[in-house]
């Protein structure tokens, strides 16, 4: 296997083999960022996930086209407010749903599960009949097509360091807005213990309702940051969610650093694996060593210390 | 009504001779043999809706992973079939004659060891029965004695389902991947095709399905029963009072898996194909949608909700097929929002009661007097 190659050849082979991971890493980590939120803070299965997150291609994808029908010139830079409007759209969708489904079913986590999984399949429909389905792409800036050459046999490409920088972005903001601001205070007291958070006074419902939005807000973004590298469509969703759903496991439901590290280490044994065996077996065997794991440790890698 | 007080209670024992009236007179001789081979393969599910009421209903573990049973069934039947469809005349053309086709497409030469049990349709039945029970027995054994539950098991199972459908589709020279085993046509020499066959693989479907729900009536009825249904409510109490609440679980989703198993094998000798579509994350969930509509404490109610929910997909999905996910996607969050015991809770609230009234009422000015009412009346 490793005979046709020399030693330099292998050595890039292995970093290049490497940076697919981590980008693979970030789409999981900026997916995994929502749901954490959502699952872990919450306790919500929130299975539309990969929805929300459709969403938000579709709108990066709508608002690169209106920039290249009517501010061509804008077009540099058209993906910074696609961002925006993808976190706009998707939180307020999210929002909405807390309000009309989730409210109802705190008590009642598997079937959060059900009933969200009606959702997604509406919102897969709804997506269907609007924008068609044939999977969409989004035509990327010019100064985000190429990609860097570090060495002669060592080049990555430019779009997945953005999105990598992004993700980058995104982690540190939610780790400040759940750590450090007086509204991440709220969520979390409100997630350790409902009714005392309510008798000091915060409105929970209030603060339900913004988790819930946030996590789904989030979703939009990583949507709009996987335009940047593959196509959408209207079951795309779906591909991603379990995937999603055994990273916030894998790594704690409720720590946002066992999310990261979980997937680290999903992403990297995936892109690894796949550099020796087919893509689905390296698939299968990623997926079956989660799951030994989680045998093994129920509560994921960095479980929180929680009198129950 | 001796055997009421015994086996069924009298709502119960209505709902049994409906649904014995329906299967074995009213379908078969209202239907041709077209439709009547669609309810076969509703009835499937029913296999598998059942299973889950035991679990889901009873034991409050929900499997979003039984498509995984369903399927494990399903191919061990399938290639059962296709061994005797790729027999040495039939498949004299390949390079190599006598292995089914898509291994001779896949340069497989030789007949892998996991298949040479399959020539034996004893041991198929066997594996029928073995292969799902022990996959569930070792899933359960490792999920329930480290008392992992709730939305973890159904997370993990849900990924076992996905691991399941991804080496099923990439291991094609083994498996048949994404087509699945087609082409199987006779049991034992019989030809499962013609309009005959089908109608008898009905009836021998229907009175499985009967068995089955013997069983599981058995199984609610007796004491084992009566546990699952006091760990869903106080896992905890019950564990204190001394039973190995994980033995129970891993025997109710044993069951279950066994239960669904048998549906699969049904399905590969009804339609006469089996292939990954059935084995993954979108069937398995809509597994349980039969399960929820129909109610999920009901064993009734369960083959019922498997029946209504296909039979409106097959008529819904042939003259709107828009409208089939919308209204798919409205009836789990409907059946979650408005009724969560399903269409058996809403009998049970709103007909039940007008029904028993009547009788009651009857009875009274008759003079009899009624005992069956309260011992119809469920415990729960």
């Amino acid at each position: 296997m490793f005979g046709d190659y020399s030693l330099g050849d292998l050595g890039s082979i292995f970093v290049m083999q490497g940076f697919a991971g981590l980008i693979l890493f970030s789409v999981y980590v900026l997916m995994a960022l929502g749901l954490a939120i959502i699952f872990g803070q919450m306790g919500v299965i929130n299975m539309a996930h990969g929805e929300f997150m459709i969403l938000g291609a579709y709108v990066t994808w709508m608002t690169s086209n209106l920039f290249q029908t009517y501010l061509p010139s804008l077009f540099s830079g058209y993906f910074f407010l696609a961002m925006i409007l993808a976190f706009v759209a998707s939180g307020a969708l999210g929002m909405l749903v807390e309000w009309v489904l989730i409210r109802h079913l705190y008590k009642r986590p598997l079937d959060t599960l059900l009933a969200t999984w009606g959702l997604s399949l509406m919102l897969q429909q709804a997506y269907r009949s609007v924008f068609g389905a044939r999977e969409v792409g989004v035509e990327l800036p010019q100064w985000m097509l190429g990609s860097l050459h570090i060495t002669d046999s060592i080049e990555v490409p430019i779009n997945g360091v953005f999105v990598m920088c992004l993700t980058v972005l995104i982690t540190v903001g939610v780790a400040y807005v759940m750590y450090k601001s007086r509204w991440g205070r709220q969520v979390r007291a409100v997630v350790q213990n409902r009714i005392m958070a309510g008798a000091v006074g915060i409105n929970t419902e209030k603060v339900d309702r913004y988790t819930f939005g946030l996590g789904c807000g989030i979703a939009g973004v990583a949507g709009s940051a996987f335009t940047m590298i593959g196509s959408t469509g209207p079951t795309s969703g779906q591909l991603y969610i379990v995937d999603t759903f055994l990273v916030v496991v894998f790594g704690g439901a409720a720590s946002l650093l066992g999310t990261i590290a979980s997937a680290f280490s999903i992403s990297q044994t995936q892109s690894t694996l796949e550099f020796f065996m087919s893509g689905s077996m390296a698939k299968v065997l990623t997926l079956l060593a989660v799951v030994g794991i989680l045998m093994l440790r129920p509560q994921g890698l960095f479980a929180l210390k929680v009198r129950k | 009504m001796i055997i009421s007080s015994r086996f069924f209670n009298r709502s119960e024992l209505i709902g049994f001779i409906a649904l014995a009236a329906v299967l074995f007179v009213i379908l078969p001789l209202s239907l041709d043999v077209f439709r009547l081979n669609l309810v076969a393969k509703y009835l499937t599910y029913a296999f598998v809706a059942i299973g889950l009421v035991l679990c889901w209903g009873y034991g409050g573990i929900l499997s979003l992973g039984q498509g995984v049973f369903f399927g494990l069934g399903g191919y061990c039947m399938a290639m059962f079939l296709k061994l005797e469809a790729s027999s040495i005349e039939n498949t004299k053309i390949q390079s190599t004659p006598g292995i089914p086709d898509f291994m001779d497409w896949n340069q497989v030469t030789s007949l892998p060891l996991f298949w040479q049990p399959f020539h034996s349709l004893s041991l198929t039945i066997l594996a029928i029965i073995l292969v799902p029970g022990l996959f569930a027995l070792i899933i359960g054994t490792a999920m329930f004695k480290r008392r992992v539950g709730g939305t973890y098991f159904a997370i993990i199972t849900q990924a076992v389902a996905a691991i399941l459908t991804i080496l099923i589709v990439g291991q094609q020279g083994y498996t048949g991947g994404i087509n699945g085993m087609t082409d199987l046509r006779t049991l034992k020499g019989w030809d499962i095709r013609p309009d005959h066959a089908k109608v008898i693989l009905y009836f021998v479907e229907v009175v499985l399905l009967f068995v089955c729900i013997g069983i599981a009536q058995f199984i609610r009825l007796t004491k084992l029963g009566r546990i699952l249904v006091a760990m869903r409510e106080q896992e905890d109490r019950v564990r204190f009072s001394g039973y190995s609440v994980a033995n129970f679980k891993i025997f109710a989703f044993c069951m279950a898996a066994v239960f669904a198993a048998i549906g699969g094998a049904m399905f590969a000798l009804n339609v006469g194909f089996m292939s990954p579509s059935f084995v993954g994350i979108v069937p398995s969930i809509e597994m349980v949608i039969y399960t929820a509509v129909g109610g999920r404490m009901s064993i009734f109610g369960a083959v019922w909700g498997a029946i209504l929910v296909n039979f409106a997909k097959t008529s819904l999905s042939e003259s709107f097929p828009q409208l089939w996910l919308f209204g798919l996607g409205a009836l789990f969050i409907a059946v979650v929002l408005a009724f969560p015991n399903g269409l058996s809770g809403l009998w049970a609230d709103y007909a039940q009661p007008r029904i028993d009234r009547l009788f009651a009422s009857r009875k009274s000015k008759a003079g009899w007097n009624d005992s069956s009412v309260a011992d119809g009346a469920p415990a729960e």
